[in-house]
């Protein structure tokens, strides 16, 4: 196994007019690891995550994925690095005017050579993956928050990604579903070898996924290790944080 | 608009979204600008022949509507109808992928949404917004004949001997065809203003209404320049 780090996050500056949301972020993630990224709303965690897939790049630092310098790359040279992550959005980002299967031929048909008949069976696969294949020929608008979080997870997918990156993957979900959606993620490493980032203030989701959790606070990382170090960290921000995570739970 | 230009010739070609388009700007706008068309010839027609009937010249009446439909009123008025139905869509739908982080999740499977969003609307409106103007024309003096046989039982191959006379095949071409102008000006300004969308959906509300009416006053500047060119170079009808 490779020891070089697939996803690597040098002193890492991003402001927006006269607002600062990243101050000087490292983070590395290795090879086949889940990586969480915790922090209260409007801590920067989208705006990082951002970061790593060539959506924003950094005032200041540097952005690197498989040794690629990402903050650098363009055009075709960023679409390479890109189709070797998968991205589940918050809000699933399925498009409403295609029903689940086209969702996910859209990318099929665009990045491979398969045949129809290949695309379909590969669909009918991810689909059975994520335990929702009879939704094949529905709308998104049709499904329900946790079954669009799956459907978007299967599109993701669908391109066999070797990192995955989940902007707040089970935000507005029930905890059935909230416990579906994090095991699929941990399956998804354990079965396909997939290295994670996530970023959540999901406590629950946390737990399920999390190899290392690093909490972010004012632009910064104010701490990172295992799940039971960080809650147990001193900072007042983090005392607050699960505080407030124990008592809404 | 660069932009535009520079990523056109460029892979991927989105043959069937742009189908798709074609049939959305076209199909499902004959309806509305077919009813502008009989409605403008009517009107037209009833609105003329009294001052036409006071100096003698109603038999004129079928040249002054083909002079004035195919010319000006069907392209311009077609292209704000379209303006009005097809920029506040475009606009809408484009600004609300962008809020639903569609359109990034687009960028991000390295799927081009230039390519799938903007090139293929614009070259759909660029396309049929000819068609559909010819087909406003075509209803518009249907309706202008109807008027004239039922107010004078004009006969049907005077009406169209009559109309034709004083047109000229450029008129027909030019006139026509500077509605591809006005449908790469609504595909462009919509797209550009739906894809420039941030926060939520009052502001791709925002993006719909400003693209109905950035469109539609850039079609108006664009005609007055677009006239003006064509009588330097073709001259004018009389000439």
């Amino acid at each position: 196994m490779s020891t070089d780090p697939v996803i690597e996050l040098r002193d890492l500056h991003k402001s927006f007019g006269d607002t600062t949301v990243l101050r000087g972020i490292d983070l590395t993630v290795e090879n086949d690891t889940s990586s969480v990224v915790m922090g209260g709303s409007g801590s920067g965690k989208s705006v990082l995550i951002k970061h790593i897939v060539g959506l924003l790049k950094p005032d200041k630092g540097e952005v690197f994925v498989n040794g690629d310098r990402v903050d650098q790359l363009d055009g075709d040279d960023l679409d390479s690095v890109r189709l070797s992550i998968g991205y589940l959005f918050q809000s699933g980002a399925l498009f409403d005017s295609m029903t689940v299967e086209e969702n996910m031929d859209f990318f099929l048909e665009r990045h491979t050579e398969s045949s129809r008949s290949e695309r379909d069976e590969r669909i009918l696969e991810t689909l059975t993956w994520v335990g929702l294949p009879e939704k094949r020929n529905q709308y998104p608008a049709e499904l329900s928050g946790g079954q669009q979080k799956r459907i978007a997870l299967a599109r993701a997918i669908i391109l066999e990604p070797e990192i995955l990156l989940y902007d707040e993957p089970t935000t507005g979900l029930d905890p059935v579903s909230v416990r579906q959606v994090s095991e699929l993620i941990v399956r998804l490493r354990e079965e396909k070898g997939v290295t994670s980032v996530a970023i959540t203030h999901d406590l629950l989701c946390a737990e399920i996924i999390a190899d290392t959790v690093h909490f972010l606070h004012d632009g910064e990382f104010l701490v990172a290790g295992s799940l039971d170090e960080v809650k147990s960290h001193e900072h007042p921000a983090i005392s607050v944080f699960f505080g407030g995570l124990s008592e809404a739970s | 608009m660069g932009r535009f230009a520079l990523r056109f010739w460029r892979r991927p070609f989105e043959g069937r979204e742009l189908l798709r388009q074609m049939d959305e700007v076209g199909s499902k706008s004959f309806l509305l600008t077919g009813v502008t068309g009989l409605a403008i010839g009517i009107v037209l027609a009833m609105q003329s022949r009294g001052t036409l009937i006071r100096f003698g010249a109603e038999a004129v009446l079928p040249n002054m509507l083909a002079l004035s439909v195919i010319k000006e009123i069907g392209p311009v008025i077609t292209s704000l109808v379209l303006a009005g139905r097809l920029g506040a869509g475009m606009g809408a739908e484009i600004g609300s992928m962008r809020v639903t982080e569609q359109i990034d999740a687009l960028e991000v499977a390295a799927l081009k949404p230039f390519h799938f969003l903007v090139i293929t609307r614009v070259l759909a409106c660029m396309i049929m917004f000819p068609i559909l103007t010819l087909w406003t024309d075509a209803v518009a003096m249907s309706g202008g004949y109807i008027e004239s046989l039922l107010a004078s039982g004009m006969d049907y191959r005077i009406f169209i001997s009559t109309a034709f006379e004083s047109l000229r095949f450029s008129d027909i071409i030019v006139d026509t065809g500077k509605t591809a102008i006005f449908g790469f000006i609504v595909g462009i300004v919509s797209c550009y203003l739906g894809f420039s969308v941030r926060g939520g959906t009052r502001e791709v509300g925002r993006a719909a209404m400003r693209a109905v009416v950035a469109s539609s006053l850039l079609i108006l500047l664009t005609d007055v320049i677009i006239v003006r060119m064509s009588l330097i170079i073709f001259g004018d009808v009389g000439t």
